[in-house]
């Protein structure tokens, strides 16, 4: 662990027209650490990665990315920036395979002259596709099965695995375990592990209470678009932890 | 998420599953490809003409204009965009083809098509602009634009040459139609396409094998090379026989081959390309496209006008085929050509899904039921309801294709 957090949000606020999704945020996140992310329905979890992604742009505060403020036009900076994010809602391509699917927004191309002209270099970005997600821990049949074809789970697993091989700092994940069975879970939990082994730094949104006290190391708890703690795992327990985030432990 | 996660799994096999299975096969060519094959039986047993040289010809160059609107309007319809002005620009720049190019005015032909063509991207690249930067639907704003570029043309078409409408007395752009490749160069042009097209199946499923990737069955390949052969040596034999009157016309129509090289380009554009990719992208699920850091606006715009570029090509071809335009041969309904071809090939109204081959065949349907239906001395009222009807069985095809894909959207 390093001094400087990979990741800081310093004083962050966000409103969606009257309604206010967050005030005044501010916390740091280490690399190699999982830090989890809680709350009810509404409290602000999803619109806070989503700033932090750069889908929306703070109303007030700041981002910084080891130590330098940043300001994403689009998610693309983020991208770039080495922050992947799994979302909630919306996030694969369905009509494309699921190599396109991993590999978009960063295409290759075929290393000679008809590269050059624009050709993609189809076979590299599926065998890839599929080694690169082997390596994080999700294995697929065959990358060129288009995403509509599959099923809620194996859509997660591939949104997942896309987020999981491509971060190079910071690996955001909204309630991953969405549309997954409870063994598949487990191997999601691996993934972030994996992750966390490999020096990244992992936001995991979750409304199952024992997998974040199992795999986090600090828990961010979020009321009503305010942090109301943040402490290290080790201090909570289900019920402490249920009762911070209902307000009913204050 | 071991190997079984995203393995087949046997769904139910209801009769309806195994039907939705058939239309998305080839991204829903087999239905496009069935309804024309009976279409071109059902006109050839009523009409023995049907299928001889002359009308073979005649059925191409008709075909040229649909198939080129179609193809401008699947560039929008991938997107789930529209453009209900593609008609009238195309009217537009092969209007303004035929002025500058007449001998009043004798520009070289390059610098007058050219000017249709900017004139027609222009246009486009405004409605596109107006739907992504105010966020609104494009079926509005391209309704406005549409009549605006209506009132331009025919306030145009009705001053110029003294209000008697556009003559075409340039030799280019009458060939565009007219004119013919010599017998060799016919028989040239479709060996090679045959041959490259078979070639370049096999060469990809070997590589895609070598690389232990999934590679299409054997069987289906040779069969359609078996397919793409025969009818090519068909027309490569329909083209080569006489089908002039008083002279001696033979070979394939210089819009064959134009129309084949722009189809041979855009679906290299949409199936090789990183900016395909994109379109297939951002017309399925534009969000995520945009969190996969796409610029998806700048994208957009380029779909409209790719759509204006191409719906002036086919302003020329339209131009060329009537031998000229007047304001009483405009026609406003020429874009709902465009967008029932289009979707008749199989290309989604939902965005995300299509190909350009769909929508030439889409195109060779409507020209074949005009042609077909004037045959049997049916055109007119009868053209529009038979029109009608295909598109909107094929609207349904699309939708039943859709929904088994909307259960986990
Ligand atoms: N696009 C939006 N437009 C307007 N209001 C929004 C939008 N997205 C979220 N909100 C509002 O912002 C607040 C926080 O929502 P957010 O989605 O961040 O909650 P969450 O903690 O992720 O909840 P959940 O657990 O249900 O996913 C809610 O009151 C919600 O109604
Ligand atoms: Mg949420």
């Amino acid at each position: 662990m390093t001094d400087t957090p990979i990741l800081e949000l310093r004083h962050v606020s966000k409103s969606y027209g009257s309604v206010r999704a967050l005030t005044d945020v501010s916390f740091q996140a280490f690399a190699g650490q999982i830090i989890g992310l809680v709350g009810d329905n509404g409290a602000g979890k999803s619109s806070m990665i989503k700033t932090i992604s750069g889908v929306y742009t703070p109303d007030e505060g700041e981002i910084l990315v080891d130590g330098t403020p940043r300001h994403w036009k689009s998610p693309h900076d983020a991208i770039e920036a080495g922050i992947e994010t799994l979302y909630q809602d919306s996030g694969l391509a369905p009509d494309l395979t699921i190599g396109s699917n991993i590999f978009l927004g960063r295409e290759l191309r075929r290393r000679n002259v008809l590269g050059r002209l624009g050709f993609l270099d189809q076979r590299s970005m599926e065998t890839q596709a599929m080694e690169e997600l082997e390596k994080v821990g999700i294995s697929i049949g065959a990358a060129k099965r288009t995403v509509s074809e599959l099923s809620g789970g194996q859509r997660q697993a591939v949104a997942i695995g896309r987020a999981a091989m491509w971060a190079k700092h910071v690996i955001i994940l909204d309630e991953p375990t969405n549309h997954l069975g409870a063994r598949q879970s487990i191997e999601v939990l691996k993934v972030m592990k994996a992750a966390r082994d490999r020096g990244l730094c992992v936001l995991f949104i979750s409304h199952t209470l024992p997998h974040v006290l199992e795999v986090t190391d600090r828990i961010i708890v979020l009321r009503l678009g305010r942090i109301v703690r943040d402490a290290p795992t080790s201090e909570f327990t289900v019920e402490s932890l249920l009762g911070t985030i209902t307000g009913l432990n204050q | 998420m071991t190997t079984d996660t995203i393995s087949d799994t046997p769904s139910t096999t209801s009769w309806l599953d195994a039907l939705r299975k058939l239309l998305r096969q080839d991204s829903g060519l087999i239905p496009v490809l069935v309804a024309l094959v009976l279409l071109v039986v059902y006109f050839e047993i009523r009409s023995s003409v049907f299928l001889q040289a002359a009308n073979i010809a005649n059925l191409f160059t008709q075909a040229a204009v649909y198939v080129l609107l179609a193809m401008a309007e699947t560039w929008l319809l991938l997107l789930g965009e529209i453009d209900l002005s593609l008609g009238w620009a195309s009217t537009g720049a092969g209007m303004l083809a035929g002025i500058y190019t007449n001998v009043q005015y004798g520009w070289p032909w390059p610098v007058a098509f050219l000017l249709g063509i900017v004139a027609a991207v222009i246009v486009a690249a405004v409605s596109g602009f107006l739907t992504v930067k105010f966020k609104v639907a494009s079926f509005i704003v391209t309704l406005g634009m549409q009549l605006i570029v209506q009132g331009l043309v025919i306030y145009e078409l009705d001053k110029v040459f003294q209000g008697g409408g556009v003559p075409v007395q340039n030799a280019v752009l009458r060939n565009l139609i007219a004119g013919d490749l010599t017998p060799t160069w016919s028989w040239i042009f479709v060996i090679a396409v045959v041959v490259g097209l078979s070639a370049l199946a096999f060469v990809r499923r070997a590589k895609r094998k070598a690389a232990g990737l999934t590679a299409p069955a054997l069987w289906k390949l040779v069969l359609r090379v078996v397919v793409i052969a025969a009818v090519g040596l068909f027309l490569g034999y329909i083209f080569s026989v006489n089908r002039g009157s008083f002279i001696a016309v033979t070979g394939v129509p210089f819009a064959v081959p134009i129309v084949f090289a722009l189809v041979g380009l855009y679906s290299f554009i949409l199936g090789r390309t990183k900016f395909g990719r994109y379109m297939y992208a951002i017309g399925g699920n534009a969000e995520a496209a945009r969190r996969a850091g796409i610029p998806v606006d700048r994208y957009r715009i380029y779909a409209f006008m790719l759509g204006g570029f191409t719906a002036a090509i086919a302003g020329l071809m339209l131009i060329s085929q009537l031998g000229g335009i007047a304001s009483s041969s405009t026609d406003s309904t020429i874009v709902l050509y465009a967008v029932a071809g289009a979707v008749i090939g199989g290309v989604s109204l939902f965005g995300g899904r299509g190909r350009m081959v769909g929508a030439v065949l889409g195109g060779v349907i409507l020209a074949v039921i005009k042609n077909g239906l004037t045959l049997i001395q049916l055109s007119g009222p009868a053209q529009y309801i038979v029109t009608g009807v295909v598109l909107i069985a094929a609207v349904l095809v699309d939708v039943v294709g859709r929904r088994s894909q909307q259960l986990a959207k």
